[in-house]
């Protein structure tokens, strides 16, 4: 498989991360250079190979389900940027 | 001892001390402070710290406690209750956390005083500490150099004996690289031995807690303090804690050991001091009474390649939750949500941070999973086939930590990809989810006339095998005086 071009300016849009022209163009020909180097990786053969999502080991990791202490509203609201009235506050979402 | 000579202390010296009354855990905290004020400076290792409450911790300080009164600088990416958490991002300036990570409750509880935030890449992605926005960290032993990364403070300031120990973070060598490139201890415990709960995340199936410390036994009585499981993070492993230092405390020699020699990892782009250091290691290891195998970890060349895609992945995910709604920064007047998304990450986020972001985005994006994200879980469970076969013969692997001493700043911040290959013997540990340690083994007295730079030696070894580590890297470290110069008068 032959390298493919990466469209910046869409998959940053994708991440939600406004760029300027100038950034779109140099993580372009950066990111161009990582996707070359990390093309080696098609040289592997991966036929019939389970992939490795984390190294643990573990699965099912259950415990029961109780009530707990947890955060107070004024704690989980202490680093927000604008709260009222015990909410976060936000931009019209709905017009 | 006059109060100058006290930060130079370990752990275990400062505990003697306290017992015996020699000085208080005022006195050693004092001591730190003034070190602190006369040297950091110029090496910029802290990004704050409040005095006044760890000297009331000082003055609280319970001694029957097998850390008490100690204090333990923080990797600015770990939370402690009412600290600044800020992982040196814009995104986070002002950001407080509202409680303990688990690591860091467990440290309390074992008496230590939690001191100090120390200066990392942003969001712990680099491997210099030149990503932070805060500005970079110099290294002790020349501050025309980097101190590694990405937990170059927590490094800098234990080479610096600005810190008595601390803890960094580990998702692809940023605990190792940095002792390394420092000449201190650095040890990535087993994925899921220390809790990740109240680590800001990164790449959730790689990060680890560890400690950058003075000697191996140092790193051993903070991996007691915090390893084991925690309901907090199911991700952590259930097995029992063993008792660490105890090991150290009847291992003399390395008779009856097995180390492994990775033929793939001494090929070429391996600086030759670093070459030269570690093979004399190795060598000196074998006359400690370990056997030398030489073994193959066939897929080596696309360790690196792997770890880039799996973590700037992870990372695309992770950082998905700094949306200016919660906490951290949010740009002024936003049109709308949707750009006040967009506008917040963009002038948040530094441009390593966006650069994986993006990475991390297209290989999970529609059309190019498979290719990239999929592939690369896959050549990862290659990687710990090659790793499992290695350790049936042998205990260990013996490496070095990274091709090449500390670089200049700036030597390498337009060439992101020559950036990353400095944690090409680091990675390993990660993907494959087991322990790894790196012990000072040597100098570059080349590189910088009237500077010498630190080489670091890595040993290896499979998951849960922390004991054996510790207890090898402490044998050879006994052996040895590398990890007693000092950097800085």
């Amino acid at each position: 498989m032959s390298t493919p071009e990466i469209d910046v300016r869409y998959v940053a849009q994708l991440a939600r991360l406004a760029l300027t022209e100038e950034e779109t163009a140099r993580y372009q020909t950066q990111l161009g250079q990582i996707l070359e180097y990390v093309a080696a990786l098609q040289e592997v053969d991966v036929e019939g190979v389970e992939p490795t999502a984390h190294p643990g080991g573990l699965q099912n990791v259950l415990r029961e389900d109780e009530v707990a202490e947890s955060f107070t509203a004024t704690q989980a609201l202490a680093n927000a940027p604008r709260a009222a009235n015990g909410l976060f506050m936000v931009p019209k979402v709905i017009e | 001892m006059s109060p100058a000579e006290l930060p130079f202390l370990g752990i275990a010296e400062l505990r003697a001390g306290f017992r015996r009354g020699d000085f208080t855990p005022l006195d050693a905290l004092n001591a730190l402070l003034a070190r602190i004020d006369r040297v950091d400076r110029e090496i910029h290792a802290y990004l704050s710290f409040d005095a006044a409450a760890a000297r009331k911790a000082a003055q609280a300080a319970d001694l029957a406690l097998p850390l008490g009164g100690v204090p333990i600088g923080l990797k600015d990416v770990i939370s402690a209750a009412g600290q600044p958490c800020g992982c040196a991002s814009r995104i986070l300036s002002g950001y407080v956390a509202p409680y303990d990570a688990t690591a860091v409750a467990r440290l309390r509880a074992a008496g230590a005083i939690p001191f100090g935030r120390l200066n990392m890449d942003e969001f712990a992605m680099g491997s210099s500490t030149e990503n932070s926005s805060r500005g970079p960290t110099r290294n002790p032993w020349d501050p025309t150099r980097v101190p590694g990364g990405s937990s170059g403070g927590s490094a800098a300031a234990v080479a610096a004996h600005t810190a008595f120990a601390s803890l960094g973070s580990d998702t692809g060598g940023s605990v190792r690289q940095p002792a390394a490139l420092c000449g201190c201890v650095g040890f990535k415990p087993s994925y899921g031995r220390v809790s990740r709960y109240g680590l800001v995340a990164y790449g959730s199936s790689l990060d680890q807690i560890g400690p950058v410390t003075k000697s191996v036994a140092d790193a051993a009585a903070l991996l007691q303090a915090m390893a084991g499981a925690d309901p907090h993070d199911s991700s952590t492993l259930p097995a029992p804690v063993p008792d660490y230092l105890g090991a150290l405390a009847s291992a003399r020699d390395l008779r009856g050991v097995r180390l492994g020699l990775p033929k793939e990892y001494f090929v070429a782009g391996i600086a030759p001091a670093v070459e030269q250091a570690v093979r004399r290691a190795v060598g000196h290891c074998e006359q400690l009474g370990a056997e030398i195998v030489e073994v193959s970890l066939p897929h080596t060349p696309q360790a690196l390649a792997v770890y880039y895609i799996i973590a700037t992945a992870e990372a695309s995910a992770n950082l998905a939750r700094f949306d200016g709604v919660r906490y951290g920064r949010r740009t002024e007047k936003p049109d709308g949500l949707r750009d006040q998304y967009e506008r917040s990450r963009a002038e948040g986020f530094g441009p390593e941070v966006k650069r994986r972001i993006i990475l991390g985005s297209y290989v999970l994006s529609s059309g190019y999973y498979d290719a990239y994200y999929l592939r690369a879980q896959k050549v990862r469970t290659l990687l710990r086939r090659d790793f499992a076969a290695a350790f049936e013969k042998v205990d260990a692997i013996v490496c070095p930590t990274t091709p090449d001493v500390a670089f200049r700043l700036g030597e390498k911040s337009d060439d992101p990809l020559a950036m990353y290959l400095s944690d090409v013997f680091s990675v390993a540990a990660n993907l494959t989810g087991g322990c790894g340690l790196s012990v000072p083994c040597g100098f570059d007295e080349t590189t910088a006339p009237g500077r010498a730079l630190p080489i670091g030696l890595q040993f290896l070894a499979p998951a849960l095998a922390e004991e054996r580590l510790l207890r090898i890297g402490h044998v050879y470290e006994q052996a040895t005086s590398w990890h007693l110069r000092r950097a800085l008068p």
